[in-house]
């Protein structure tokens, strides 16, 4: 038997952040977010307020300080794409390139906006990473049931967290059987042709599709069997406490802090 | 018999004995023109506890899926005297608890909390009686340490259990599960047997598992190519080489 737990990214841990009700913190991370992208390009100040603030969560949820840093770097590949700003956006020209007929030219204002979008994106990530660390994937779909995200949609994630192992689980197998009969004779040179190869790959993606379609179908037979009608319910467990108000309250000014020295306030 | 003795017979039970499930000359073909039952008839009392045994592809399952509503054939079906049709369909799934032979397909909820209260709450109970019949089905299956639990941490014996208590807590008419035994290792295996013999309930099972059925099932039904072919006491079914060999079954 194979545990594939991809997505249990979830640490166990008694703090102050794990005892929050998680749509306080699934709101917080959202604000977070909003906050870093509204940030304007080369608020280096607000920006370095954000990670104080980033990390201090991670301090108190006890996972380690440089736990969100490391897992945040997961981001980077994806930033990279951004690397075209250094050349699309007008301003002072620091280099030049001559790549056959045409010039690229880089500019200061170019590097300044990838170096934010870097930024920003990488503090979102850590606080998305301080989330998922601090609330299970349950309490997690329950925020977003509350917070009044389509009933549709809460469900997709739900049954996408509930079946990406089972999944995965499905795939190594199927991998692990390729591999069992992945053999080869002494002095021969074998394997296959690149193309051939490629068609087992491709069968194989297929068959893995089909598996889930069908297990999609006894799914949801399962769940007409137990009387489902088209709506999802469920009970009511969270209830705000006194300090998760306070939580509230707290990231509220913060962030209200970090806008006003990110956006040029007081002018000065 | 003594005219008396009829005559306070009737007065004791003025209708005859109650059926949990009739299906009468039940007929199925899936779509891809693939005929799954030719004409199944079966009776089953309540609190029979009744074996369903026959190769793969005997139409054990389509059958299952018969009972619910989930297929539609022709031929007539009653749960507890109710008919099966569209009309009746919700009342139906509250009589029939079918658990899945796969507990993964069954087991779709974020914990073991939420899938065990998911049919209570669709029957539209009030959520303290969702709550106790929960705590009651994880109970009655020796789960109830594993409430809050996510269903990939459980092992296949675990889901087992709680995918049986799933249906437990919708108090079902008839409990029709499909292979239960598959896939446990012994002692999963056995904890299963103990618990199907202590539920006090009507049920209708599928298996490959003969020496569970003479352990569990005073009746045995095999079922091949769509129809029943055999209906009778365990033991005298069980004895009849010929008949096992004529449909792909070996005796324990």
């Amino acid at each position: 038997m194979m545990h594939t737990h991809l997505l249990d990214r979830y640490r166990e841990a008694q703090s102050v952040i794990h005892r929050l009700d998680p749509r306080v913190k699934v709101v917080v991370t959202l604000l977070f977010i909003v906050s870093t992208a509204l940030l304007p390009d080369g608020a280096w100040f607000a920006f370095a307020l954000s990670f104080i603030l980033a990390l201090s969560c991670s301090f108190l949820a006890r996972l380690g300080v440089t736990f969100a840093l490391r897992r945040s770097f997961v981001v980077l590949p994806f930033a990279l794409a951004a690397i075209t700003a250094i050349i699309a956006v007008p301003g002072r020209p620091l280099f030049m390139w001559q790549i056959g007929g045409t010039t690229i030219i880089g500019t200061d204002a170019g590097v300044v906006r990838f170096l934010s979008i870097l930024a920003r994106s990488w503090l979102s990530v850590q606080m998305a990473i301080v989330l998922t660390a601090t609330t299970n994937v349950p309490d997690l779909l329950h925020a977003l049931r509350h917070l009044r995200v389509p009933e549709v949609l809460v469900a997709i994630v739900g049954f996408m967290l509930r079946y990406l192992s089972v999944l995965a689980d499905e795939a190594a197998r199927l991998l692990r059987a390729r591999e069992a009969r992945s053999a080869l004779l002494a002095n021969r040179r074998g394997g296959g042709s690149p193309g051939w190869r490629a068609r087992v790959a491709g069968y194989m993606a297929g068959q893995l599709f089909l598996r889930s379609y069908e297990r999609s179908d006894r799914v949801y037979n399962a769940m007409l069997a137990r009387g489902f009608a088209g709506r999802f319910l469920a009970i009511n467990p969270h209830l705000m406490r006194e300090h998760d108000w306070w939580a509230l309250a707290v990231t509220v000014v913060a962030l209200t802090v970090v806008q006003l020295a990110g956006q040029g306030f007081p002018p000065g | 018999m003594h005219p008396d003795t009829i005559a306070t017979n009737l007065r004791a039970s003025p209708t005859p004995e109650p059926l949990s499930l009739v299906a009468d000359d039940v007929h199925f073909a899936y779509p891809d023109g693939h005929v799954a039952l030719r004409g199944v008839t079966l009776r089953v009392a309540r609190g029979e506890k009744v074996a369903l045994v026959g190769p793969n592809g005997a139409g054990k399952s389509t059958f299952m899926l018969q009972l619910n509503g989930i297929l539609e054939g022709r031929g007539r079906i009653e749960i507890a005297g109710l008919p099966v049709t569209k009309r009746t369909l919700p009342q139906v799934r509250a009589r029939v608890g079918l658990v899945f032979q796969n507990p993964d397909d069954q087991l779709f909820s974020p914990t073991v909390f939420e899938d065990v209260a998911f049919g209570p709450l669709h029957m539209g109970l009030p959520a303290d009686e969702v709550r106790a019949r929960v705590d009651r089905a994880l109970d009655l299956v020796s789960m109830a340490a594993y409430h809050d639990r996510q269903p990939f941490h459980l092992s296949m014996g675990e889901k087992k259990r709680i995918a049986i208590a799933t249906v437990l807590a919708m108090m079902p008419e008839i409990l029709v599960l499909d292979e239960p035994s598959a896939g446990l290792d012994p002692r999963a295996r056995r904890g299963l047997i103990h618990l199907l013999r202590s539920l006090p309930l009507t049920m209708l099972v599928s298996t490959h598992d003969l020496a569970m059925v003479r352990e569990l099932f005073d009746r045995m039904v095999i079922m091949d190519e769509g129809r029943i072919v055999a209906d009778g006491q365990t033991d005298a079914l069980l004895a009849d080489r010929a008949l096992l060999d004529a449909h792909g079954l070996e005796a324990p």
